[in-house]
C-alpha cells in the first residue's frame, strides 16, 4: 500500500505488480501444500468422524491463513530488500495519502473472510460431527445422532447408539457400560465404525475427558451429564487425558483406550460383564450423575459410626481446613 | 558511593535474590519425602515391603492428618514417607498394617482388588487378618469389599498405571473403630507390637521389567476437613500418595 500511496513513479508501479504476482503464485503453492501435504497430518488425525471433521476445519483455517501470512511476510521482505534507505540518502520519505480503492478493497476482503468463516463455523457446529450436534449438557441441536432406543441393552448394527459413561475422579477415569449390565471398569473399549455416546460426569472436582485421537473433549463436572458423540473409524489405541487442572496428580491422570472390531468388542463386553458381576452388584444404579453424599443402603456399622455421608461423600465445604 | 562500589552492590544484591529464589525452589517446591530403598534387601527375585496407615501423624506438624508410613528395611523402624524403591522384574510381597478406621469409598468400584495375587496364588485378591485389640483373627482371602454395606475399607493402595488396586481392610466393629491408635506410627520395629485394633493386609505383585517411577495413591477421599476430602493429606506428598521407583 505504501508503494501505491507514495508519489507515482514508474518503479513503484512495477513493485506493486511484482508484489501481486509473487503473492498470488506463492499463495497458490502455499495453499496447495497446506491442503494436500500438511492437511492429512493435521491434529487430531482421522481416527474418528469427529477427529476427521476437526482436521478438515483446521486445514481450512490453515488454507485461509496461508495467503495472509504470505502477504505479510512478502511485503515485509520486499520492503527490507528494495525500499530501505540508501546510503547517503537523508531525504524524507514521500508523504502517504489515502487511497479509496485500496481501503474499499481491504474492508471488502476482510469482511468477506470474517463472514465466510462465521458461516463456515456455524455450519460445522451444527454438522453431525460438529461440537454442537446434540452434544454438551443441554444440546440445542440433535442432527445426525441416532436415538437411544434402549439404555439396558445394545447390539451392533442397530439404530440404538452405544452409551458409555465416563466418570472422572481424583485421579483416574472409570467407564461404565449401562447397556451391558452397568459394569464399571478402568478400560475404555469401543467398537469400530459404531456411533458412541459418551456421558461425562465427575464424582468430585472438574475434570476434562480428552480422547485425543478421537477428537472428543468434554468437561467432567460433578452433578452434570456432559454429552459427546463420536464414531471411531480405525482400530487401534488412543490416548485419554484429563485436560482440566484437577489436583496434584492431574498430570498423571491419563490412560489408553482401545478401538477394536465389533465382534471383538462384543466378546470383551460380555466377558468383562461376567468378570465384574460382583463389583457391579455393589455399584449404585446407573444414573446420569451421582451424588456421593447419598448412599442408598449404608451398612449398620457405618451408620452407627456416622459415616453415612462423611468419608465417601463430600466433606462440608463450609469447613475447609487450610494447610 | 563510587561507580565500582555501586555496581558491586547491585551485582551482590542481584545474586542474593537469585540465590534466595533457588533456595526456595529447592527447599520447598523441589523437596520430597525420603525414599526407603528396598533394592538391597531383595533376594531370590522377591522383596518384602511393609507399609502402615495411621489415623494420626503425630510425628509431623499435621498431627490430625491420616498418613501412610513405610518401614525402613535396615532399621525396621517406620518412617514418615510414601516413597520407596524396589528392583525391576521382582515379586513384591506387601504387608499393610491398617490402623485407621473404616470409610465408605466414594466410588464403590475401588472396592475390587486388582493386579495382585495372594500367598496361595489366588489372583486379584488380598489376604486379610483383623487384630481386634487382643488377638488376630483368621486370615481370609478377599477379592471384593463392599464399603457401603460394611465397615470394611479404610484406604486403598493403588498404582493406576500398573492396574493395581488394593482396598486396605479396616477393623469392622464400632468398638474397634472407637479404639483406634492415637499416634503415628502406631508400632515400632515389630509388626505385631501395636495393641490398637488394626488390619493386616498382605498381597504380592510383580514389578515391570523396565524401570520407572510409578505414582500410587489412596482412592478414599480421606482429607477430612477439606473440600471434597481431597485436600490436606490427599494432596500432599508423603501422606496418602507417593511414588514407587522401580530400579532396572
Amino acid at each position: 500500500m505504501a508503494a501505491e500511496a507514495s508519489t507515482p513513479a514508474a518503479g513503484e508501479r512495477r513493485d506493486g505488480l511484482w508484489l501481486l504476482v509473487t503473492w498470488l503464485v506463492l499463495s497458490i503453492i502455499g495453499c496447495l501444500l497446506v491442503a494436500l501435504v500438511w492437511g492429512p497430518h493435521m491434529p487430531p488425525g482421522a481416527d474418528s468422524n469427529t477427529a476427521r471433521s476437526q482436521q478438515v476445519d483446521i486445514t481450512v483455517l490453515g488454507v485461509i491463513a496461508t495467503p495472509v501470512v504470505i502477504g505479510i511476510l512478502l511485503y515485509f521482505g520486499w520492503a527490507i530488500a528494495f525500499w530501505r534507505q540508501k546510503p547517503g540518502d537523508e531525504t524524507d520519505a514521500a508523504p502517504i495519502h489515502g487511497n479509496t480503492k485500496i481501503q474499499a478493497l481491504w474492508i471488502t476482503a476482510t469482511s468477506a473472510i470474517v463472514l465466510a468463516l462465521a458461516v463456515y463455523g456455524t455450519v460445522e457446529l451444527i454438522a453431525p460431527a460438529g461440537a454442537g450436534a446434540g452434544q454438551g449438557p443441554q444440546p440445542i441441536f440433535n442432527r445426525g445422532i441416532p436415538a437411544a432406543a434402549s439404555l439396558t441393552s445394545w447390539s451392533p448394527n442397530t439404530n440404538n447408539v452405544l452409551q458409555i459413561q465416563v466418570i472422572g475422579q481424583q485421579w483416574a477415569f472409570t467407564y461404565r457400560y449401562p447397556q451391558f449390565g452397568g459394569f464399571e471398569t478402568t478400560e475404555l473399549v469401543l467398537p469400530v465404525n459404531t456411533p458412541v455416546r459418551f456421558n461425562v460426569t465427575s464424582l468430585d472436582v472438574i475434570h476434562d475427558f480428552w480422547a485425543y485421537q478421537l477428537g472428543v473433549k468434554a468437561d467432567a463436572n460433578p452433578g452434570v451429564n456432559n454429552v459427546a458423540y463420536t464414531t471411531p473409524t480405525h482400530t487401534g489405541q488412543f490416548t485419554v487425558r484429563c485436560d482440566e487442572l484437577c489436583g496434584i496428580w492431574h498430570g498423571a491422570m491419563y490412560d489408553y483406550g482401545q478401538v477394536m472390531t465389533v465382534s471383538g468388542f462384543m466378546n470383551w463386553a460380555h466377558t468383562t460383564e461376567t468378570q465384574l458381576a460382583a463389583v457391579t452388584a455393589m455399584l449404585p444404579p446407573y444414573a446420569e450423575t451421582y451424588d456421593p453424599t447419598v448412599i442408598a443402603k449404608v451398612g449398620k456399622v457405618n451408620e452407627e459410626l456416622g459415616l453415612t455421608s462423611a468419608g465417601g461423600g463430600y466433606y462440608n465445604p463450609a469447613d475447609p481446613e487450610q494447610p | 558511593m563510587s561507580l565500582p562500589a555501586r555496581v558491586a552492590t547491585l551485582v551482590i544484591a542481584f545474586l542474593a535474590v537469585v540465590a534466595g529464589g533457588i533456595f526456595v525452589a529447592l527447599h520447598y517446591i523441589g523437596s520430597q519425602p525420603p525414599v526407603e530403598d528396598y533394592t538391597s534387601v531383595a533376594s531370590n527375585g522377591q522383596v518384602n515391603v511393609t507399609l502402615m496407615t495411621t489415623p494420626e501423624t503425630t510425628v509431623t506438624n499435621k498431627p490430625d492428618w491420616v498418613s501412610y508410613f513405610i518401614k525402613n528395611p535396615q532399621s525396621g523402624q517406620f518412617v514418615h514417607t510414601t516413597y520407596f524403591k524396589v528392583p525391576a522384574d521382582t515379586q513384591v510381597n506387601v504387608t499393610i498394617l491398617g490402623y485407621d478406621g473404616c470409610t465408605p469409598l466414594r466410588n464403590p468400584y475401588w472396592g475390587r482388588v486388582t493386579g495382585t495375587f495372594t500367598q496361595s496364588g489366588q489372583k486379584d485378591a488380598e489376604d486379610v487378618s483383623i487384630f481386634d485389640g487382643k488377638k488376630y483373627g483368621p486370615v481370609t482371602s478377599v477379592s471384593t469389599f463392599d464399603s457401603w454395606a460394611n465397615c470394611s475399607v479404610q484406604h486403598t493402595f493403588a498404582i493406576p498405571s500398573l492396574g493395581l488396586n488394593v482396598p486396605v481392610a479396616s477393623p469392622p466393629t464400632v468398638a474397634e473403630n472407637n479404639a483406634l491408635c492415637a499416634a503415628g506410627p502406631c508400632v515400632g520395629a515389630g509388626d505385631d507390637e501395636g495393641n490398637a485394633p488394626h488390619s493386616v493386609v498382605t498381597f504380592s505383585f510383580r514389578t515391570p521389567k523396565d524401570g520407572g517411577i510409578f505414582r500410587w495413591q489412596c482412592f478414599v477421599p480421606c482429607g477430612g476437613g477439606y473440600v471434597d476430602g481431597n485436600g490436606g493429606p490427599m494432596g500432599t506428598l508423603g501422606y496418602m500418595m507417593g511414588q514407587m521407583e522401580v530400579q532396572a
